[in-house]
């Protein structure tokens, strides 16, 4: 069927050092007294929590629900009571925290009843549903739902499906060894995938280096019997496994600056979530548990199959950490993200935790001046100039780098690898591109603001002149209805009412006042009895009195 | 002669007509100046440039009516910025105008509140929610940190926080390689 492999340009060949962790089978690592389980794992909206403090939960049962569609649930591993729901330090080179749920495990792991749906039958929108409230996400490390992913899009069919399992960064060896314990199932989900995207192709790809992975494939999938299935083997070169690379050397498909590869009909998943999605919807499994690789400067380096939400502590107590290990990396040597913190949770994005010692990863060596050799450009996978984009970005020019396509980086390390000056070429990138999003965050916030402010401008004046033209109809109005009362108010208010509408109605609300008063006093004052003179004049010479007296007191006050 | 000058008045003619044409056709509306001082500036809205708004204070750049350090929430950056747009020198932020200041949020101490509505009406980007005898409430995610509210508050209710680092707006440090004193055997080692 696949008559011809390409090839992408550059890559690097590092040392794999992978056997370590493949000699022993996954092994289910034990619950730990207590699992933290971040709401946020994934690309997208945080879930919001479904659970109070206190209450108890099931194994699999949702403990956040996704917010909004570009998000994901998250369930719970086991069963147990929810003790926390607070912030708590994250698996992330920051070190900062973010919400989770704590569950201390009650050790039975009572499963909640699962909801089977019969997936043959629904329709791909609630298959995708299905699959967003069972937590299914990317677990090749991008973690991006799974859901939006399994999309055919406008065209309603996809050309090729691509099943990734090349796995190119060193140490890293939690899909080979997935891949040899489950294969049938990853083909499995992999169909399953291939109908809701209506896939013409589907292949499944693995770098040379895992024949074991590959003997296991080929067979489950001689034994499942479709034609349009394909086991492919593809030559080691980090970094192979790259979702745009593995296309171009599948399909000879180069997805361009500025365009995904469902584009050109071809979409990618990872194995693990393959598998996931199998698991999802065959058995109605959420998303709860993941293979990661402990490797490293440990004693007994191997694969284990963790609940999510395990702190990093206890896989790395289980692999035996040694003592001279100086830093914790979460992913590979090549694009992996230091780890602050020892008991930040396993997440779905975890796949390898990797120990380095002075002796396993020599000390940086100092940075020198780049000699503009060219290595990085010869070894950028991507086909950009690494050297212009450390220029700019070392120079705080981010326009520029922006022009050198920073954003299409793929942050896979070749350069730095390459780069005899020992320049950390990736960590300028990655400052520059957080820089970049900050910048353009607060620009967002500020247009929103500038927005905001002129809308409440506008509507201050769109107030004031709703009360103008109010006032401007109560007066035209008022000439009309007036004349019956009497002449006067009439006459005053007529004249003065082109000329300014406030001042017309302060004239014309003293007059009628003038108007009121004026018959009030005549009636009250009218044919008064001697006696009742007498008391008004003796209530006269009282006020007068209260008025002097209290003339007197003010000054003292 | 005739017709040359017959060509020469139907070529002014018609380019006179297309340059009348493009002035109406293409017309700016606005100062364009006034747009992208505005864009540099934070848009706090806050007023202490001693103008009602970042607009207003924009237009009194370009005009010339005011310098280009008075704004506190834009920062020795912004001063920079507004410096390169315009061509002029830098200089520092003018401190009558208050000092450069870590970016904040008002939060309303909801037990505390009264509901007069007094902040809602200082506000100038209509973040704060509430009504009269109700209690108000700041949508953080709104609030430009101008302080506005702060006076007006009779209970003094109005805290301002500064905005703390999450996960997600955490960025990458510039990447600086750390000196370490090597130890003083090793020239010692190599000699030997």
């Amino acid at each position: 069927m696949l008559n011809k492999l390409f090839s992408f340009n550059g890559g690097v060949k590092p040392d794999p050092n992978k056997s370590a962790s493949t000699r022993e089978p996954i092994a289910r690592l034990a619950l730990p007294p207590q699992l933290v389980i971040p709401l946020h794992q994934h690309i997208g909206g945080t879930p919001r929590p479904l659970v109070t403090v206190g209450s108890t939960v099931l194994g699999g049962q949702r403990i956040g629900a996704p917010d909004g569609n570009v998000s994901s649930a998250v369930h719970a591993p086991t069963s147990g009571r929810v003790v926390a729901i607070e912030p708590r330090p994250m698996p992330h080179a920051s070190g900062l925290s973010s919400p989770a749920v704590v569950i201390e495990p009650d050790g039975l792991d009572t499963a909640i009843e699962r909801e089977l749906f019969d997936w043959h039958a629904a329709a791909p929108g609630e298959i995708r549903d299905f699959l967003r409230d069972a937590g299914v996400v990317g677990l090749g490390g991008a973690v991006f739902p799974s859901h939006l992913k399994l999309n055919p899009g406008k065209s309603g069919h996809t050309d090729t499906l691509v099943i990734n399992g090349a796995e190119c960064e060193p140490f890293i060896t939690c899909d080979d060894m997935l891949m040899r314990a489950e294969p049938g199932n990853i083909l499995r989900g992999a169909l399953i995938m291939q109908r809701m995207l209506a896939a013409k192709q589907v292949l499944v790809a693995l770098e040379d280096n895992k024949p074991e992975a590959a003997a296991a494939l080929k067979s489950a999938a001689r034994a499942l019997g479709h034609a349009s299935l394909e086991v492919v083997v593809v030559p080691t070169r980090y970094p192979a496994g790259g979702a745009k690379q593995l296309i171009r050397v599948l399909t000879g498909i180069e997805v361009p600056h500025g365009s995904r590869s469902t584009d050109f009909g071809v979409q990618c998943f990872n194995v693990a979530t393959a598998l996931a999605v199998w698991r999802a919807l065959e058995h109605g499994e959420p998303l709860t548990r993941r293979i990661v690789t402990v490797t490293g400067n440990v004693e007994r380096p191997r694969n284990f199959d963790v609940a999510i939400g395990t702190p990093i502590s206890h896989l790395f107590a289980a692999a035996g950490l040694k003592p001279d290990t100086d830093k914790l990396i979460m992913g590979g040597p090549m694009m992996g993200i230091p780890l602050p913190n020892i008991d930040a949770p396993v997440v779905k994005a975890t796949n390898c935790l990797l120990a380095s010692s002075p002796t396993l990863f020599a000390p940086p060596e100092p940075e020198l001046p780049c000699i503009r050799c060219g290595e990085c450009a010869r070894a950028c996978p991507a086909d950009l100039q690494p050297f212009e984009l450390y220029w700019h970005s070392r120079a705080r020019n981010f326009g520029r780098a922006q022009e050198y396509k920073l954003f299409d980086c793929i942050e896979c390390g070749c350069c730095a690898y390459v780069c005899p000056s020992h320049i950390p070429l990736v960590d300028y990138y990655r400052y520059a591109k957080s820089e970049i999003w900050a910048r353009e965050r607060d620009k967002d916030a500020a247009d929103s603001a500038r927005e905001r402010f002129e809308f409440r401008n506008w509507r201050a004046d769109r107030e004031k002149e709703e009360k103008a033209a109010k006032l401007a109809a109560r007066n035209a109005a008022k000439p009309a209805v007036k004349p019956a009362d009497g002449a006067a108010p009439a006459a005053d208010v007529a004249p003065s009412a082109g000329e300014d509408p406030k001042k017309a109605l302060i004239e014309a609300a003293m007059a009628r006042a003038r108007a009121q008063k004026e018959a009030v006093a005549a009636k009250n004052t009218d044919a008064l009895t001697p006696a009742q003179q007498a008391q008004i004049d003796a209530a006269e010479e009282r006020r007068k009195r209260a008025s002097e007296l209290s003339g007197s007191d003010a000054p003292v006050k | 002669m005739i017709t040359a000058l017959l060509v020469m008045a139907g070529l002014a003619l018609v380019l006179g007509a297309t340059l009348g044409a493009a002035s109406v056709l293409f017309k700016t509306q606005g100062d364009p100046l006034v747009d992208k001082i505005d864009a540099i500036l934070p848009q706090t809205q806050c007023g202490q440039c001693g103008y009602p708004g970042c607009k207003p204070y924009a237009t009194a750049i370009a005009g010339g009516d005011a310098d280009i350090n008075q704004c506190p929430p834009g920062g020795d950056e912004g001063v920079r910025k507004l410096a390169d747009l315009l061509g002029r020198e830098y200089k520092p932020l003018n401190a009558e105008h208050g000092v450069e200041k870590p970016k904040s949020v008002a939060l309303i101490d909801e037990a505390t509140c009264i509901g007069c509505t007094l902040c809602i009406q200082a506000c100038p980007v209509d973040a704060i929610v509430g009504a009269a005898k109700q209690m108000h409430t700041i949508v953080g995610d709104l609030c430009t940190g101008c302080e506005l509210c702060v006076p007006p508050c009779p209970a003094d209710c109005i805290d301002m926080v500064p905005v703390t680092e999450t996960v997600e707006s955490w960025k990458w440090r510039y990447p600086v390689f750390e000196l370490k004193v090597q130890p003083a055997t090793l020239p010692a080692k190599e000699a030997a």
